[in-house]
């Protein structure tokens, strides 16, 4: 009996070993079979030329990526498939195979894909810095002409230049964000706490509640972007809005702001304002904290918004308890209430090697339109084509974040977006090493320079 | 069947599909990863050739060595772990009751994929609302200390998720080897009088000890090469804290886009790998083999 079970035991992990071999070679054969379809009708559509439009036209399969999983960002799962659902509905000789990647995978799949020159006809790409790789490699489609064409002024003015290089545009941007302080009004009432309308205030508002024994702010510090934002706007509060971009484009780190910045964060961690253990939580770990009414504040982009107005998964009573504030200016320093962090965030791409560019060019023409004009009122997200609030019902914290970004002084793309790939892998280092007090100041700013000038 | 087996037709029949695999899997990448090595890459431009540049840089890399110590620190850990596993194993050979369900208690981690183990053990080890920071501030301790997030002490709350995942395997092994010892030495043994720590110290371990030997390399080599629980738990921080050669490689080719040197650190690992492995080989190398007769 003993034997028994435990070769039973045995037989089942030896089945799943099995199960798991054969669940990777069907879905690889799958992938085989698609190639040589898609290999077979870019050949007939080369035959008979501007056939796609027709109905009885070849049947084109067209392969997209996204990065907006079911179980964390609902709202945009279901307006892709909305999308792609009207375009196959127009265009009956077209399907979109869809996938869907969470953040941090998507971005490495997207990589080794490039890596073999099999990027999805259509995908998202971050802007800047993040791109300049493979437009460089030429795997992304010049988009020029459906800006030209399709797609004239649909976008808000200076979104599409965070995709271009020379002139020319190799994505679509389909969202704006700015990154703004939400807060917990019902933690703030009983802690007879207001708004900080100074950093002085900030820092008073910190203490107050460690006093209280509330944990002032959650952080994901693990996903060390989320901590670069912090150091991103106290750079800024201190040394204007165009010291972060004149600091990558001259590739120099050490002026005197951006040091002072990094003492400033440090200052943060000494007064305990982020949550315990923050360099070892993720994001998402981060924001559960904040959705549970553990912690006072988060500072995270304005695509966090769907959760605190429209998503019914999170209870009615916390949604309507959530605010919004803008950093705090410091007494003497150069930046304004109304600089941002922000920016574009992905943006549609469309492969330079994808067999259908005809299709895959209307299907993202289509995306980018619809998407402007049903994110605002399906998916609640900021889109960054041009958006009539007038016309339309919105809950009120989206209208004001809206109504923020029109009135924005600059908004200063994300650091790690901006820089290469290199400087950012060692930004998100060093803003761990920052926080973790593991260097000072100025080895952070030296450190930070040295890997940008070697320029990779 | 001796026929059969010296038809060379068939010989190669059962032979080439394995091998063909083999080739195709593993030495192939492998001559591929020190290519790549010898060149300037981002994984998506063309490939510029620049020689052993990379590995001249690999020598010099403060960060690639501090991830080398601590591969190198959970290799002595994961070797020394393997005396435990051998008593236990002693243990469960012994007729002590309820043998049968600490065996599978033992044996069950190893059935869990290791993201499962990865997220339970984030659980466990989550600042405020973790198992362990609960029991400790139960028992009144103030300042619970924040695992995966302190660097001090990031390696070893990584390497007790480890060890327990691999127990089973290293446990079953030996339990495999020990019941394999035919009774009738043991039963001379007692004969001549031999109590049981000398059964186990003088006759089953000696007698398993190619076994120990192949876990010991086992153990060595895994730990070098680890990578997956590391990757889900800390990503190598805070601050590469955590940093082992092969979330080190991951980090350099595919968030760096630097493939080339990527590939320098991923056949570096390789050959310590290799390295490794002869140096256990010829330090518990013996003239003459235990055997049971």
């Amino acid at each position: 009996m003993n034997r028994k079970s435990m070769a039973v035991l045995m037989l089942i992990a030896a089945l799943a070993w099995v199960l798991a071999a054969c669940g990777g070679g069907n879905s690889s054969t799958g992938a085989n079979g698609n190639t040589s379809q898609q290999n077979g009708g870019n050949e007939q559509a080369g035959n008979e030329q501007s056939s796609s439009e027709q109905n009885e036209a070849e049947q084109v399969e067209l392969h997209m990526m996204h990065l907006w999983p079911e179980g964390t960002t609902l709202a945009q799962y279901n307006l892709v498939n909305q999308i792609v659902d009207e375009f196959e509905q127009d265009h009956s000789n077209v399907t979109v195979n869809i996938e869907v990647l969470d953040n941090e995978q998507y971005k490495n799949k997207l990589k080794v894909l490039s890596a073999s020159n099999k990027l999805p006809d259509i995908g998202f790409t971050w802007a800047a810095g993040f791109m300049e790789p493979y437009v460089k490699g030429g795997e992304f489609a010049n988009l020029n002409e459906l800006l030209d064409g399709d797609l004239k002024d649909l976008f808000v003015g200076g979104t599409t230049e965070a995709y271009s290089f020379d002139g020319n545009t190799y994505a679509l941007p389909v969202e704006l964000n700015i990154v703004p302080f939400y807060y917990n009004k019902a933690i703030f009432e009983e802690n007879g706490i207001e708004v900080p309308e100074s950093y002085e205030d900030l820092k008073n508002v910190i203490q107050t509640l460690n006093d209280n024994g509330v944990t002032p702010f959650t952080l994901g510090g693990k996903d060390a972007w989320t901590a670069s934002f912090w150091y991103m706007y106290l750079a800024e509060r201190l040394g204007g809005p165009e010291l972060l971009d004149e600091a990558v484009a001259s590739s120099t780190f050490t002026q005197s702001e951006l040091v002072e910045a990094a003492s400033y964060l440090q200052e943060l961690v000494d007064m305990n304002a982020f949550i315990k253990g923050f360099n070892g939580l993720s994001n998402d770990e981060a924001k559960a904290e904040f959705l549970n009414g553990n912690v006072a504040m988060f500072l995270m982009g304005t695509w966090e918004v769907p959760n605190y107005t429209t998503n019914e998964e999170i209870p009615q009573e916390f949604r309507d308890n959530v605010g919004f504030f803008k950093f705090p200016v410091i007494d003497g320093g150069k930046g304004g209430l109304d600089d941002w962090v922000g920016g574009p965030g992905v943006g549609m791409f469309v492969s330079e090697n994808s067999e259908h560019p005809e299709e895959a060019k209307q299907f993202a023409a289509h995306f980018v339109k619809r998407w402007g004009e049903l994110s605002v009122t399906e998916a609640g997200v900021i889109p960054a084509t041009k958006v009539d609030t007038a016309t339309i019902d919105l809950p009120q914290m989206y209208i004001d974040l809206l109504n923020e970004l029109n009135v924005a002084n600059k908004v200063t793309l994300y650091l790690d977006v901006q820089m290469k790939p290199v400087a950012a892998e060692e930004h998100y280092n060093l803003v761990q090493a920052l926080l973790g007090k593991a260097v000072t100041p100025e080895q952070f700013a030296q450190q930070q320079e040295d890997v940008m000038k070697e320029g990779n | 069947m001796n026929k059969v087996m010296s038809n060379k037709l068939v010989l190669a029949l059962y032979v080439l599909p394995a091998l063909c695999l083999l080739l195709g899997i593993v030495y192939v990448p492998i001559v591929y990863t020190g290519i790549y090595g010898l060149m300037e890459w981002d994984g998506i431009s063309d490939m510029q050739f620049i020689g052993l540049d990379n590995y001249v840089k690999l020598l010099n890399d403060s960060s690639f060595w501090n991830s080398a110590k601590h591969s190198m620190y959970f290799a002595l850990l994961s070797t020394a772990s393997l005396f435990p596993y051998l008593l236990v194993a002693v243990l469960l050979t012994g007729n002590i009751r309820g043998v049968n369900v600490f065996r599978k208690i033992y044996l069950l981690p190893m059935l869990l994929s290791s993201v499962a183990i990865a997220q339970l053990w984030l659980k466990v080890y989550h600042p405020t609302s973790g198992i362990l920071n609960t029991f400790l501030e139960w028992l009144g301790v103030e300042q619970t200390p924040s695992w995966l997030a302190d660097p001090s002490i990031v390696l070893g709350a990584l390497f007790i998720p480890i060890l327990w995942q691999y127990a089973g395997f290293y446990i079953l092994i030996y339990y495999a080897a020990l019941r394999n010892i035919p009774a009738s030495i043991v039963e001379a043994a007692r004969i001549d009088g031999a109590n049981a720590w000398q059964i186990a110290f003088r006759i089953k371990i000696p007698l398993i000890s190619e076994i120990i030997k192949v876990t010991v390399v086992l153990a060595v080599v895994g730990s070098l090469k680890y990578f997956d629980l590391i990757y889900i738990m800390t990503d190598g921080g805070p601050n590469e804290a955590s940093e082992v050669m092969a979330s080190y490689m991951y980090h350099k080719a595919f968030r760096a886009f630097d493939f080339g040197y990527g590939s320098a650190v991923g056949f570096f690992l390789l050959l310590i790998c290799l390295v490794a492995t002869w140096i256990i080989r010829k330090l518990t190398a013996t003239k003459d083999k235990i055997q049971y007769s």
